[in-house]
């Protein structure tokens, strides 16, 4: 069997947890199939980086001032020419991997699965996927022998992709001329109102909370505990609260010792946000919602019938 | 600046998900199917730059469902200009195919952007806006929280992570995957479908459903176990309330 690619991302100068655990899927893969884990890693400066990937056997670097910021189609490009050997690619299922994963498979042919949270290479490349927001799991097998995984965080244990000797690192020249998306430059989050990563208590509203004027009965539970509302993705796309309030991939990461959910599904982004919370009571009308697997408690029923007894409990 | 969006009826988000008798897909047959949320985010994005740069905006709804007229119907009373309706009961389609239908339609418009939503919760083998790119040879991004036109250009804002994002400057035409419009889809009154539905300004074009050329298949697909790590909590809403507020004690707040 040939290698197993592993397309790295960073930000800022730094490796993404995310890279480090499709090292550890990958090794995992090697295990059963052969081959090497061959991670790429793409940026300006980026050498220092290299050195943490202890995972991969080899890491190929290809340092160029052009990527000096991530670049939709360069990046794509290059990516795709280091992993053109390889049998299985593995990309992070996230704003980078979604314009390289799907470029690299329409460029080359190679089939791409979506939202994998687990890839095997024994008889056949084979996934097993989350749709539907997680409320579906699917097991999907690819026809052929070459095979692109979009692996959503979460999938494996990043200090896998830590620990382990010394890869070989080489360098490889940019395949790639002038890019047509330029970056301009990157910006970092505003600081809010409120540090929804510095409270012990988060009341987190999701679709089930229906309206903007709904979030005010929210705010009234949230006081009454001493802590702050934080949402969902949907609820901040609305302009319902501030983008300082999204728990989730997009947004921030929270432990707060208790984060009570409200009409929130537990789509696998969201649950990347909050998933080492200290105590996770949910609350939907779904039996079925993805919640529930990674809550401790649950209760199925209607958030507006619950919200008073909740607020008159506890000022009473 | 001349928009395109592409549309996709997916199911309904808050609907419960039923499967077929061999648990190898969703049964679709009972299902409620409404706009892709980020499709939504897309028109909406085209109709904004459209209203601050002039231009037009065009609607391509994928037929694979009843609902898709209805939500062209809906698009053109929020301001777009044409509708077209691509093909009708089509079966569920993989994304390879969809950008095979999408590309095959776009090809003789002409078009400053292409906009779709940055993801559905039904691709499995791939994100339609980066294929459609790809199948068109013109750039893509992905995660698009925000755009505004410039000369021959494309000013973009991509969102990373951890409300961390970017600004791409993209030779047009491109494609945008777009995570979240400037501000939220306006709504529009019923009154206003009606009238769209009454204009009838709406076209449509054949498609014959091309080869599935994505190469991936669905083995089997469950309702994943949830509740395994909870604890569900039993009663009426003032029994739950009174459990909960004993659990939120417990945790040392």
């Amino acid at each position: 069997m040939s290698d197993i690619f592993v397309v790295t991302e960073h930000l800022q100068g730094e490796l993404t947890d995310l890279s480090f655990e499709l090292v550890a899927m990958a090794r995992d893969l090697v295990s059963q199939s052969g081959g090497q884990v061959v991670a790429g890693l793409v940026g300006s400066g980026v050498g220092d980086l290299a050195g943490q990937l202890g995972g991969a056997d080899r890491i190929v670097v290809v340092d160029d001032p052009k990527f000096e910021y991530f670049s939709p189609d360069g990046h794509a490009a290059v990516f795709g020419s280091l992993a053109s050997d390889a049998s299985v690619v593995l990309v992070p299922y996230t704003s980078m991997g979604m314009d390289v994963g799907s470029a690299m498979s329409s460029a080359s042919g190679t089939p791409l699965v979506s939202f994998c949270t687990a890839v095997s290479a024994g008889n056949a490349l084979a996934a097993t996927c989350q749709l539907y927001a997680g409320k579906i799991e699917a097991d999907v097998e690819v026809d052929g022998d070459r095979a692109i995984f979009a692996v959503l965080a979460g999938s494996a244990a990043a200090d896998g992709g830590r620990s382990g000797g010394a890869a070989a690192v080489e360098n490889a020249e940019s395949p790639v001329g002038e890019t047509r998306t330029k970056c301009l430059g990157v910006t970092e989050p505003e600081g809010g109102d409120v540090d929804i990563t510095a409270e012990d208590v988060l009341v987190v509203v999701g679709r089930g909370i229906e309206s903007k004027d709904n979030i005010e009965e929210a705010v009234e539970l949230a006081e009454a505990l001493g802590g702050a509302v934080a949402a969902s993705r949907p609820i901040i796309d609305q302009g319902w609260l501030p983008k300082t309030r999204q728990v989730g991939k997009s947004g921030l990461t929270v432990k707060p010792k208790v984060y009570l959910t409200l009409g929130v599904s537990g789509a696998p982004e969201h649950i990347e946000g909050m998933k080492d919370a200290g105590t996770i009571i949910s609350i939907n009308t779904d039996p079925q919602a993805p919640i529930f697997g990674i809550a401790h408690y649950g209760w199925v029923g209607d958030i507006f019938d619950i919200l008073p007894e909740l607020i008159d409990g506890l000022e009473g | 600046m001349d928009s395109v969006v592409l549309l996709r009826p997916v199911p309904d988000p808050v609907e419960e998900l039923e499967l077929n008798d061999d648990a190898t897909d969703l049964d679709r047959d009972y299902l409620g199917f409404v706009l892709n949320e980020f499709d939504d985010h897309a028109l909406e994005e085209a109709i904004l730059l459209k209203e601050a740069h002039g231009g037009t905006v065009t609607v391509l709804g994928l037929g694979s469902a009843d609902e898709i007229e209805q939500i062209l119907y809906t698009a053109l009373a929020k301001g777009a200009d044409t509708a077209v309706k691509l093909g009708e009961d089509l079966e569920h389609l993989s994304v390879s195919s969809q950008a095979e239908i999408f590309a095959e339609a776009l090809a003789g418009r002409s078009y400053d952007l292409i906009l779709t939503g940055v993801q559905a919760a039904d691709e499995l083998d791939g994100q339609l806006a980066v294929r459609v790119a790809s199948k068109l040879g013109i750039p893509h991004v992905s995660v698009v929280v925000g755009a505004e036109a410039g000369e021959g250009t494309v000013k973009v804002t991509k969102e990373f992570w951890g409300g961390i994002t970017a600004d791409y400057e993209v030779q047009t035409p491109a494609v945008l995957g777009v995570q979240a419009a400037r501000q939220a889809p306006r709504y529009v009154a019923v009154s206003l479908i009606r009238n769209a539905q009454q204009e009838g300004n709406l076209s449509e074009t054949d498609v014959d459903p091309p080869e599935d050329t994505s190469r991936v298949r669905l083995v089997s697909v469950r309702v994943p176990e949830t509740g395994e790590g909870a604890e569900m909590i039993e009663g009426d809403e003032e029994e739950a309330a009174a459990r909960i507020i004993e659990i939120i004690r417990g945790a040392g707040v």
